[in-house]
């Protein structure tokens, strides 16, 4: 087969977060991420990006299922509660795996 | 009746074409650039004053204002506990927002004493930096109490590294060291300019206000009631202290502006990283819902007439 197979984890959050969780993914060992700019609709309300209060990101990282989740679990458990975030896994294919 | 300066009708017409849900929005980079722009302006009128004049003089200001800014929150968090029915993080959150001081409002005074030729102590961008953080330490001691669990590293680089304060702080410092001579060549982007890049900041400030009045409608009574009461209170001891520290008529106004108007940018940000239990949504409906355009159309005209009296009746 063609490709390796890894996980994608993505955080769509608050714009206010992104340099905290940057350093999060650092620390947790993920070795790169992309992040966009987003706007959507959820339990929190519309958020509109249309200035930083009410900007969110959406947060992609492709790595190793376990450091997937060691993420995923950290960020749940230390700022859903409090913070507008979305968390989802799915299962990708890579072609070049020492990246991830 | 007097008309209705410019500026003010584009934050009514952002108001309103907000509320009539129209598309209209300003892209965020413009926002982002014109918010620059207005605060470097800003920092640089400051800046060249402070050339003119021996810094230790003003010493005395700084620490007052320094202690102002601390002071306000203690005062306005058991109004929103106790009558206010507030929880702890959110009163707090809340009462950090109105210690600490709104460029925007700022903005619009120094643009209204300008085109009514009323003179006032042009340092006063110093005063207005300086007023941006201390709430928010207050706001946290509020939340947190002495804990540790305050993560104080994190927390000073939001305080102090927050775009707001940078720009604030870049624009005086560079005021200073060109002096007035200096920035000429500058003055056309950033001072001739001033009243129509406001007129921008303001559009969006009116699409954004009208966002918090959904907020409004659901929280309701007492975010309206405190986002009209606090500053005006605040006023009053912004314009006591304007008298005591033996600024002028126009002075006392603006300092009874800063104290009266409450942050949207620096302190939602940083009580998001701080205190993230508190909601978002009740300060922001408090300080740009009410107090915001509040002090715009009728607290500026109201803080100066309050400084001319003061001055009046204590021979000032």
């Amino acid at each position: 087969m063609l490709g390796h197979s890894r996980r994608l984890l993505t955080i769509v959050t608050e714009a206010a977060l992104e340099g905290r969780l940057v350093q999060e993914l650092e620390r947790l060992g993920a070795h790169g991420w992309t992040i966009t700019d987003a706007r959507g609709r959820g339990s929190r309300g519309v958020r509109n990006s249309a200035w930083d209060a009410s900007a969110n990101v959406r947060i992609e990282v492709v790595c190793e299922p376990a450091t997937a989740e060691a993420i995923a679990d950290h960020l749940r458990e230390r700022y859903a509660p409090n913070y507008a975030m979305i968390l989802f896994l799915s299962d990708v294919l890579v072609l070049r795996p020492e990246k991830f | 009746m007097i008309a209705l300066d410019p500026i003010l009708l584009f934050f009514l017409f952002g108001l309103a074409a907000g509320l009539l849900r129209s598309e209209l929005r300003l892209p965020p980079a413009v926002y982002e650039l014109v918010s620059m722009v207005l605060l470097l302006a800003i920092g640089m009128k400051g800046g060249v004053e402070l050339a003119r004049q021996p810094f230790l003089v003003l010493v005395p200001q700084m620490l007052a204002v320094v202690a102002l800014g601390f002071a306000l929150p203690f005062a306005a968090y058991p109004l929103l506990k106790g009558p206010g029915r507030l929880p702890r993080a959110d009163a707090a959150a809340i009462a950090a927002h109105y210690g600490s001081v709104s460029v925007g409002t700022y903005a619009v005074a120094a643009a209204y004493f300008a085109s009514r030729e009323i003179p006032f102590e042009e340092h006063m961008p110093l005063l207005l930096a300086l007023m941006e953080v201390p709430a928010i330490l207050a706001g946290i001691l509020l939340a947190r109490g002495f804990s540790r669990d305050v993560e104080l590293r994190a927390m000073l680089h939001e305080v102090f590294l927050g775009k707001g304060i940078v720009l604030l702080a870049g624009g005086l410092a560079i005021g200073w060291i060109a002096g007035d001579a200096g920035l000429a060549g500058v003055k056309p982007l950033f001072f001739d300019l001033f009243k129509g890049i406001l007129a921008l900041f303001l559009l969006e400030m009116g699409l954004i206000t009208s966002t918090q009045f959904a907020s409004l409608r659901r929280h309701g009574v007492v975010l309206v009631l405190f986002g009209l009461a606090m500053p005006l209170a605040s006023a009053l001891v912004g314009t006591a202290m304007g008298v005591a520290l033996g600024l002028s008529p126009g002075g006392t106004a603006m300092l009874a502006i800063l104290a009266a108007s409450a942050s949207y940018i620096a302190v939602p940000a940083a009580m998001r990283i701080s205190v993230p239990e508190a909601n978002p949504t009740l300060s922001l409906a408090a300080s740009l819902g009410v107090t915001f355009p509040f002090n715009v159309l009728v607290g500026i005209p109201l803080y100066h007439a309050l400084a001319v009296r003061a001055h009046a009746l204590l021979g000032g």
